[in-house]
């Protein structure tokens, strides 16, 4: 996959595996594209079967006049076959088990032989892969030399016994100059380091753990003080979700950005801080990796299914700020934006990633760095304000925007404040006054309109003849604009509007308002965008019409052009 | 009902510490707990040993879950930061908040039931990673917000309000403590101030996790309906007619008692306690001795007091995660950020 990255080609790479630790198939698939297509694709052209487990399987996956390559070492059964693809048999076994000594590195040769044979095949830059091996393996010169042995079996025995290349070859591009190939957790990760966060709290779930993997990473090697060696920075493992969260508003009503990155079933243990942080005003990043389905659900497969989980988390009038980064690009900037605004709204952020956009190998443009970035900090009160003020309290709103004025802890004896979930009134004191108690809590929702001015604009694309538009956000947004291009192609065009952030900024209740009629395409059952769209704008249900996959694997072009279609049929025939 | 204010006039003659504040500096709002709780005078201790600590008091972070206990760090220092959180998770505020500024003092209040039953997974991290704390548990065996229900640490035969009498076995803090490793091991009774303060200053010194189980009565829910000398007794009566609760105006328990001497107290239920204080022979550095020891007074029914064990060496937290000895919120975000150049490097990583 880097090799083809490398020859310029636009290439993303999607990880299908289940939950477990050794001894069960997983797939691999990569996506080469001149267009640059970012989403997954439901068409195959050529598989590696080397399972002889899901060779069935594989067999009927793919599509009509492509390849499958297997290990012919051992015979299949005749019934194994299909007359309209061509099927190609290596014997990659008795290749390995002939040159490499001892089980373990005859198995883990074979799985590196077939690079070898794809190199041959389809044309790729053998240099290029010598070079991937020589950076790989630069401390273990050795292994990369057996390495490059068994790409040669594979390359010199496809060479000599079949037709290269196949009428399906890579040919160098030049479109991935100042790209790399990321996944959003390390995205994130790494932002989590740039925007300054030095409390990560966790507890391990899947698929958010690479996001912590990620930030420790980074930490160890660009955060420790030159001259004590210490570590400027503090990763907790807690005991679970609940306490993870707790670690993260205990650091940052001190003053710290801390983060916990999770995905559903840890916001489910997580809401009843995530309330307490809501009502006591206590900033905090969240990241929501999430995965299919409700309950334990599929762990390793892919959704967007935690919206309303995480919009309106715990008991209680509540509600909290989302946002939807759609590529591990966003992931990166967007997790700057969530420290920025917790801090400026001293309110819980979502960040809600998913498995495919976490932990799935994207193309993204180099991510940049501003040095004159400063982090908003928001209305903090330092000790030289406090000591001009004659009293401070915690909850006034001086400036009518619905966002007060906090003091950290140690700062200043005037700074000092009770916090608490329990009723409070404005001053910070303890309340079970009706009046005293509503006060506040209509406070809190000026505040939500503040934070509605502030979320990122949804990115729209918009030309005033359509009358009918498609909405998507996250990890829809590659499919749905790849099935924009298609369906423009057969001159059908739709507006696209893909949503930033919750609350829903003025831009995207706009963009609604002057479509007739909208699809949104979201990857879960219940069209929880939908019905968040409905719940804060009030927009009339009858004019959002959804396209919802969820079986737990990406979204695809494909799939979102059928479901457009088939309603546009259906309007026409009635 | 909001909270009570209080006169803020100090005696002109009134002693102050060394950073020139007196102990009325240290005080709380007036307590909305009953009249008698065992809960006032641990308060009363605490305010003690911090004015005699000499700590800034917004240097000090008040740390509780939910429950009468947890309410008590309104109770005192009011010019520190208190932070009420939920139920049975203090611990984990006060890990973050530590991880965040480890150069303030924490004192965790907790009880019985924010502890030992909803809170005992994050009780027993805490303990896990030597966070830097003091921990005081305020054992009363019932949960008194919610109306006298028996909290796991209620004894075998006690009695609540309704229903029959608790036939589980007790949790320890101080056995569990003693277990699970902490370094600071501590039980003291409501009271008896005198051994108190000393304990609540010694806690708050330990550098690590300073556990204190304190024995606490409460006067309107562990009443034992049996005890004629009660104010159980009377309340029976009532409760026959009315289904009302009934707070007596109880005194506090005041004890009094010589070291190596074992001696009966009677809690406001006319119950029995025995406390014990450790005598000259007991090694408190000795862990398995401390617990051998701990396990033969619960056997013989007594409840021994004092400081039980101390592991004065352990690493806290920080220590042990290497961290910065600047206080990580403290550090310029300058010093936290990479810059552009790195980032260029790192984008070379991933081609």
């Amino acid at each position: 996959m880097k090799a083809i990255f490398r020859m310029g080609i636009p290439v993303v790479g999607k990880n299908y595996f289940p939950s477990n630790i050794q001894g069960l198939p997983t797939w691999y698939e990569v996506r080469v594209t001149g267009d640059g297509y970012q989403s997954a694709s439901n068409q195959l052209d050529i598989i590696i079967a080397m399972n002889a487990q899901t060779y069935q399987k594989d067999l009927l996956a793919v599509d009509a006049g492509g390849w499958l390559i297997y290990d012919s070492t051992w015979p299949r059964s005749k019934l194994l076959d299909r007359d309209d693809i061509t099927v190609i048999g290596i014997p990659f076994s008795k290749l390995c088990n002939e040159n490499f000594e001892g089980v373990r590195s005859r198995i883990l040769m074979k799985n590196i032989a077939y690079v070898g044979a794809l190199a041959a095949l389809l044309k790729i830059d053998l240099d290029i892969i010598k070079e991937l091996l020589n950076e790989t393996f630069a401390a273990k010169k050795h292994l990369a030399a057996s390495n490059l042995e068994a790409i040669m079996l594979g390359y010199n025995h496809v060479i000599e016994n079949f037709a290269c290349p196949l009428p399906l070859s890579v040919k160098p591009l030049n479109k991935t100059k100042n790209h790399v190939i990321i996944d959003g957790n390390t995205a994130a990760g790494l932002a989590c380091v740039y925007a300054g966060a030095t409390v990560g709290a966790w507890y391990p779930i899947t698929p958010s753990t690479s996001l912590m993997d990620s930030f420790q990473a980074f930490c160890n090697q660009l955060r420790k003080c030159e001259k004590t060696k210490k570590n400027n920075f503090c990763i907790i493992q807690a005991e679970d979700e609940l306490a993870a969260i707790g670690m993260v508003l205990g650091a940052s009503w001190n003053g710290a950005r801390a983060f916990t990155p999770t995905s559903g079933p840890g916001i489910s243990l997580m809401s009843e801080f995530i309330g307490f942080a809501y009502y006591s005003e206590l900033p905090a990043v969240i990241f929501d990796i999430q995965r299919a389905g409700p309950s334990t659900g599929m762990p390793t497969r892919t959704q967007q299914c935690d919206l309303m989980i995480c919009a309106y988390a715990s008991h209680g009038d509540t509600r909290h700020p989302l946002l939807f980064p759609s590529n591990p690009e966003e992931c990166f900037y967007m997790t700057l934006s969530a420290f920025d605004l917790a801090d400026e709204l001293q309110t819980p952020i979502f960040v809600m990633s998913d498995l495919d956009i976490g932990m799935n190998d994207w193309m993204c443009p180099d991510l940049q760095w501003d040095n004159n970035y400063q982090p908003k900090r928001g209305k903090v009160l330092n000790a030289e304000q406090l000591d001009a003020m004659e009293k401070f309290y915690r909850y006034l709103d001086v400036d009518g925007d619905g966002i007060t004025y906090r003091t950290l802890p140690g700062e200043h004896a005037k700074g000092s404040f009770f916090t608490r979930g329990s009723g409070h009134n404005k001053f910070g004191g303890y309340t079970e006054d009706s009046q005293e108690y509503q006060d506040v809590i209509d406070r809190l929702l000026v505040k939500w309109e503040t934070a509605r001015k502030m979320m990122p604009e949804a990115v729209i694309d918009y030309s005033k003849f359509n009358k009918t538009a498609i909405i998507s956000y996250g990890s829809s947004d590659g499919a749905s604009r790849e099935a924009l291009y298609r369906l423009k192609e057969q001159n059908k065009n739709y507006n696209y509007c893909c949503i930033k952030s919750f609350p829903f900024c003025k831009s995207a209740k706009d963009f609604i308002n002057k479509h007739e009629k909208i699809f949104i395409v979201e990857q879960n059952r219940d069209a929880q965008m939908r019905s968040l769209l409905m719940l804060d704008l009030e927009i009339d249900p009858k004019k959002l019409i959804s396209i919802l996959h969820y079986n737990g694997n990406p979204i695809y072009a494909n799939f979102i052009i059928e479901e457009v279609l088939k309603n546009e049929k259906k309007g026409v025939a009635a | 009902m909001t909270y009570i204010g209080k006169p803020n006039i100090v005696h002109p003659k009134a002693a102050k510490n060394s950073i020139g504040l007196s102990k009325r500096d240290y005080e709380g709002v007036v307590s909305t707990l009953c009249a008698g709780c065992g809960h006032d005078s641990i308060t009363a201790a605490i305010i003690q040993a911090v004015f005699e600590l000499d700590i800034q008091p917004h240097e000090l972070g008040k740390m509780s879950g939910i429950g009468c206990s947890s309410k008590t760090p309104a109770y005192f220092v009011s010019q520190s930061h208190g932070f009420n959180s939920v139920h049975g998770r203090m611990p984990s505020v006060t890990t973050g908040a530590n991880a965040a500024n480890r150069d303030l003092t924490y004192i965790g209040v907790s009880g019985d039931g924010d502890s030992l039953s909803i809170g005992m997974g994050q009780f027993a991290h805490v303990i896990r990673r030597n966070l830097n704390m003091t921990y005081i548990i305020e054992n009363n065996g019932v949960y008194g917000l919610t109306k006298g229900q028996y909290s796991a640490s209620a004894d075998i035969g006690s009695k609540a309000k309704k229903g029959p009498a608790n036939q589980q076995k007790p949790i320890d803090p101080v056995s569990m403590g003693i277990a699970l490793g902490a370094t600071f091991v501590a039980r003291g009774f409501s009271g008896d101030k005198e051994q108190l303060v000393p304990l609540i200053k010694a806690a708050i010194r330990h550098k690590g996790f300073g556990l204190l189980d304190i024995i606490s009565p409460c006067v309107t829910f562990n009443d034992n309906v049996e005890s004629t000398k009660s104010y159980s007794h009377v309340r029976k009566f009532y409760h026959q007619v009315i289904d009302t609760d009934f707070v007596p105006p109880a005194d506090e328990i005041k004890a009094k008692y010589k070291k190596g001497e074992v001696m009966p107290i009677k809690l406001h239920d006319g119950s029995k306690i025995v406390f014990r204080k450790v005598d000259k022979q007991y090694d408190p550095t000795d862990r398995a001795g401390a617990y051998t020891y701990l396990r033969d007074s619960i056997n013989k029914q007594e409840v021994i007091t004092g400081l039980l064990y101390i592991d004065k060496e352990c690493d806290d937290m920080h220590e042990i995660a290497q961290c910065s000895d600047r206080p990580l919120s403290k550090i310029p975000y300058e010093e936290l950020v990479p810059g552009t150049g790195e980032l260029a490097k790192i984008m070379n990583r991933f081609r």
